[in-house]
């Protein structure tokens, strides 16, 4: 059977029909519906218009990439993302543990992995996440480097990354004490004292990170305070003047691909 | 104004028509005023962050008193073999202050330095001079062997295989009544010459001792 057309709806009498709106009235007023429908909208403007902060956001969300960017260009953000990743989880971690030398440590880790909910998942995501971050951060880099990325104006860039590498790495170091079992306190113990071995000044820097000649009661705290307060406030600003860096210099163009040659210009010069 | 002023012009506000400015300003108000906010700025940071470096610091500075422990009494130990003793480096934090120091009596055969002949027992740190891995006396081999990273040492501890830098640092003993007892640690060269101690992984031949100073407070023993 064919398709019949469909026939327009025959119109409502005039008196059912809502009267057109007067000149100057618009659609009438806003409902609380309409309120709700744009309240998004409204505080966002509130706000903007107090901080200007969008022109911020679209300068550093809609940027041209220059054309064959690739995955390869995802590997910082994901480096990043391992980092906020570590943040989060390691301040609900702090909530449970207890950088106790005497037992209380080993003591607060055995209870966030058997007993708390979720504590067992939660400190999975630190600890296999901080691996993650390092290779991200090394595969980061091989893609900088491979791609000539560091050239200029893109030193300094290079300069405030190998310095986040150096504090992860750091933090890969004060981290690995904190569960404070055989393997964390001997592996310290040897990393310690591989900083000893620096000469002249090595004595002086593994008594600093130690808190004495000896292995001691603030060892411990000290390492942790290193690890959840020193470092991750200095990568966090370093992280974010990487980006400012990236979004004001915009990223490079893969090496394979070709700047396109200037026929007119060729022309005009025979 | 006098001569001696319009001799010596002001670069700071000749002719610049700087309202009331005189002649003869070393500096101008603008100048001063910019250098006292940065020059309290520095003093309220300064105030805050030497304290706080110094309390960070301070602890490579301590002085940590020497302490004798009773580790056994004078049968328990041979001549010839080594017997491990609990010794504390670190009172109050439990297993991880202390470590295991291998204690024998002194034998004049194989004890031929001269400086050991004062003492009645011989104490050898357990704790490798590579980097600080805890060494094992294994007697049918009769050699100090690390597990970390191959370290093997002789009868006297000095080094015969592997990694390590120097021979087994040790302790100073004593007898008191029927107790022996421990003191504090020293290190020794290749050669069995004493210094004051040393964290593993640096050597005492030749220029090490230098490149390597030992803790200010605890040189002089």
């Amino acid at each position: 059977m064919p398709k019949l057309p469909k026939l327009p709806a025959p119109p409502l009498p005039a008196a059912l029909q809502a009267p057109p709106p007067r000149p100057g009235e618009g659609n009438g007023k806003a409902g609380p519906l309409d309120l709700g429908k744009e309240a998004g909208i409204t505080v966002v403007d509130w706000v903007d218009e107090r901080t200007s902060l969008s022109s911020a956001g679209r300068w550093l969300l809609f940027r041209k990439v220059p054309k064959g960017t690739n995955w390869f260009y995802t590997l910082g953000s994901a480096t990043m993302f391992a980092f906020l990743s570590q943040a989060v989880t390691g301040v609900f971690l702090a909530m449970y543990y207890r950088p106790d030398p005497a037992g209380g440590a080993y003591e607060s880790i055995r209870h966030v992995t058997n007993e708390v909910f979720l504590g067992q998942f939660v400190r999975g995501m630190h600890k296999w996440g901080s691996s993650v971050m390092v290779i991200l951060i090394f595969l980061h880099m091989g893609r900088t480097f491979f791609f000539g990325a560091y050239k200029y104006p893109r030193e300094l860039n290079w300069v405030i990354g190998v310095v986040l590498l150096i504090l992860t790495m750091v933090m890969s170091f004060t981290g690995y004490l904190l569960p404070f079992d055989q393997r964390a306190y001997w592996a310290t113990i040897v990393g310690v004292n591989i900083n000893g071995t620096g000469p002249l000044i090595g004595p002086y820097l593994s008594d600093f990170l130690r808190g004495g000649g000896e292995f001691g009661a603030t060892t411990l705290s000290r390492f942790y305070a290193i690890h959840m307060l020193l470092i991750p406030g200095l990568l966090a600003a370093l992280i974010g003047f990487h980006l400012y860096l990236v979004a004001k210099l915009g990223t490079t163009a893969p090496p394979w691909s070709k700047a396109k040659e200037r026929q007119e210009l060729l022309e005009a010069e025979v | 104004m006098s001569d001696k002023h319009s001799k010596h012009k002001s670069k700071y506000t000749a002719d610049r028509m700087i309202p009331g400015a005189f002649e003869g300003e070393t500096v101008t108000r603008r100048r001063f005023m910019t250098g006292s906010a940065h020059t309290a700025g520095a003093i309220a940071a300064g105030a805050f962050t030497l304290p706080a470096l110094g309390f960070a610091i301070g602890p490579i500075f301590k002085k940590t008193p020497h302490t004798w422990q009773t580790v056994g009494v004078a049968s328990q130990f041979s001549e010839d073999n080594y017997m491990p003793v609990v010794v504390t480096l670190t009172p109050g934090i439990g297993e991880a202050g202390t470590s295991t120091a291998y204690v024998r009596k002194f034998n004049p055969k194989i004890d031929t330095d001269a400086a050991d002949r004062d003492s009645k027992y011989i104490a050898i740190s357990s704790r490798c001079a590579h980097l600080g891995c805890p060494v094992r006396w294994v007697d049918a081999a009769e050699r100090f062997i690390c597990p970390c990273h191959g370290g093997v040492y002789d009868l006297l501890g000095r080094r015969v295989g592997g990694p390590p830098v120097r021979p087994l640092d040790r302790f100073y003993t004593r007898v008191e009544g029927e107790n022996v007892q421990i003191g504090p640690r020293f290190s020794v060269n290749s050669e069995l010459h004493r210094f004051s101690p040393r964290d593993p992984g640096e050597p005492l031949d030749g220029i090490g001792q230098y490149l390597y100073p030992s803790r200010p407070t605890e040189r002089k023993l």
